[in-house]
């Protein structure tokens, strides 16, 4: 049970529970929908880009606690980043989830998600939000991704 | 009760006796897949070991030996399903290519636009895709039969949706997502007083209940072996011989055909016209050695002890709170799905399987049924005879520890 402890730690429940973002933008001029189809996680994740700052971002949908937890997270560590330091940040994430060395000070709170690592079915849903919202900032009209 | 000695039963499943994560395995997952008793696991290797060759040719002894099982095989599903005749027995990769192989071969070329395929709101992908794909070739229609927040078949205005154009009605026996049991011998008469063949998808009921093609008089009865103890990529297909007959060869190859030259080719007679190419000779063997198992078993005895799992894990679910049963039909198999408030099945998977409690979580290839209950999936823990009493009360502590690590 101590790697359960390690996955759902209280940061997770926490952001699971009361996901902050958890909102549309109306002035969003990017957005993209996303979906697990083999666990049912659906979630659209909104942007607002001023030139390549992400002025604000935010998501709504829903999902089990890991999917809920990453999209909450995500969206309070991208919020006024550039769009080249986002990316620096979802690098960082994705070896934490694969268990590779990361940089702490970029990781920061977003460590959290790397107890995924050990739990492979799970790291797709780790993965949804940060998938979606790369897709949003690419793409100038809707766009859907899925995680098949 | 059952009169069954499960220590001794599991004592034939070798893979149970593991431990996941520091626990001993409680396998519930057997709607997805059962396990194989080592009976079915030895014939197989046997076969392998011993008689591997391949059929219907060769005048050599391992051919003839290869031959002679497969088509003994074929006598027990035969039997198994009380058909007339080994000719209506055709050996498929499962459930799912039985479906598309009369979809393709007996429904498409009556088919005409307008025409209509009747099947329900309970359905397996593997009994709605095919029909899609036929409608999309033929612009023929697909109608549903709605079902009830119960999980049953809402059979209200089933007469009238059986109609001059319903060229088929398509219907499982025991739904995979719910377990309910359908009343499909009753729906067969309704549809046979109107001329409109009957395919049952039985993938969910041979593993659990005695199964009589002639009782239910159904035309088509379709079924996976892996669910009912055989191999994977080895299924059946019955159809009533003279349907069969008249239906073209749903692909073509080797051992399908009398004579080919280029000019025309004659087809083999049954049941060898439906089975092109070389055949999973060890997945038959498999298959006929599970029956064998069942026999040995006692499906009466299977259903009974099934039964009585299913009523105390009923029991024990609802008296939990913060636990709801998704399906509460009076009729079901041994397979209660579930959701546990404030906790996405996805997590309860996880965390269930760290206690080594392994069961399914997802849509269960049943996304309309999701859709009625608007959920995006279910927890679902389905039994086989070989699980016994502990493993429900394993269940119920897995749940309960779950509910704990998220209040």
């Amino acid at each position: 049970m101590s790697d359960l402890r390690e996955l759902y730690q209280q940061v997770i429940m926490d952001h699971n529970k009361r996901p902050r973002n958890f909102r549309e933008i109306e002035q969003a001029n990017h957005l993209a929908h996303g979906n697990n189809p083999l666990c049912g996680d659906k979630l659209v994740v909104y942007v607002k880009l001023e030139g390549d700052v992400i002025e604000d971002v935010s998501f709504k949908g829903s999902g089990c606690a890991i999917s809920m937890a990453s999209a909450s997270l995500m969206t309070e560590a991208l919020k006024g980043k550039t769009i080249e330091e986002a990316q620096a940040i979802y690098e960082q994430v994705h070896k934490s989830m694969t268990g590779e060395e990361t940089d702490r000070n970029l990781l920061g709170k977003l460590e959290v998600l790397s107890g995924v690592k050990e739990f492979p079915a799970r790291v797709k849903c780790a993965t949804l939000s940060w998938h979606t919202v790369h897709a949003a900032i690419d793409s100038d009209h809707d766009i859907s991704i899925s995680t098949e | 009760m059952s009169n069954l000695n499960i220590n001794a039963i599991r004592a034939d499943f070798p893979i149970l006796h593991q431990e996941i994560n520091g626990y001993p395995l409680v396998y519930l997952d057997n709607a997805a897949t059962s396990q194989k008793p080592r009976q079915v696991i030895d014939a197989v290797s046997h076969y392998y070991l011993h008689d591997n060759a391949n059929i219907h040719r060769g005048v050599h002894k391992l051919s003839q030996r290869s031959t002679d099982m497969y088509e003994a095989a074929r006598g027990k599903v035969r039997q198994f399903l009380n058909a007339n005749s080994d000719k209506e027995i055709i050996f498929t990769r499962g459930a799912t290519e039985a479906i598309n192989l009369v979809a393709q071969s007996f429904v498409r070329p009556k088919l005409q636009a307008g025409d209509e395929i009747l099947i329900s709101h309970l359905e397996h992908h593997a009994n709605i895709v095919p029909w899609q794909i036929l409608c999309e070739q033929t612009g023929a229609q697909l109608k549903v039969i709605p079902m009830t927040q119960s999980g049953e078949l809402d059979l209200t205005d089933f007469d009238e949706m059986l109609t001059e154009r319903t060229k088929i009605l398509a219907i499982g026996q025991v739904s995979n997502a719910l377990g309910t049991i359908n009343p499909v011998k009753s729906m067969i008469a309704k549809a046979h007083a109107k001329d409109i063949p009957v395919l049952i998808d039985g993938a969910q009921a041979v593993p659990h209940m005695t199964v009589d093609v002639k009782d239910l008089d159904c035309d088509f009865y379709v079924f996976s072996g892996h669910k009912m103890f055989a191999p994977t990529g080895i299924g059946a297909l019955y159809g009533r011989e003279e349907l069969l007959n008249a239906m073209p060869p749903y692909q073509g190859g080797g051992d399908m055909i009398l004579s080919v030259s280029f000019e025309k080719t004659i087809y083999n007679e049954l049941p060898a016209k439906f089975e092109a190419g070389t055949p999973h000779i060890a997945g038959v063997i498999g298959l006929g050695a599970a029956i064998d198992y069942m026999w040995q078993i006692g499906i009466d005895n299977i259903a009974a002890q099934e039964h009585h799992l299913l009523e105390i894990a009923t029991r024990k679910i609802e008296a939990l709170s913060g636990v709801t049963i998704i399906g509460t039909a009076p009729e079901k198999a041994a397979v209660i799905s579930f959701m546990i408030e404030g906790v996405h099945p996805h997590d309860v998977g996880t965390i269930f399987d760290q206690q080594g409690v392994a069961i399914r979580t997802g849509h269960h290839c049943a996304q309309p049924v999701m859709e009625f209950y608007d959920i995006p999936a279910t927890a679902r823990a389905s039994f086989a005879f070989y699980n016994s009493e502990e493993e429900i009360d394993a269940l119920i502590n897995a749940i309960q520890k779950t509910q704990e690590l998220f209040a």
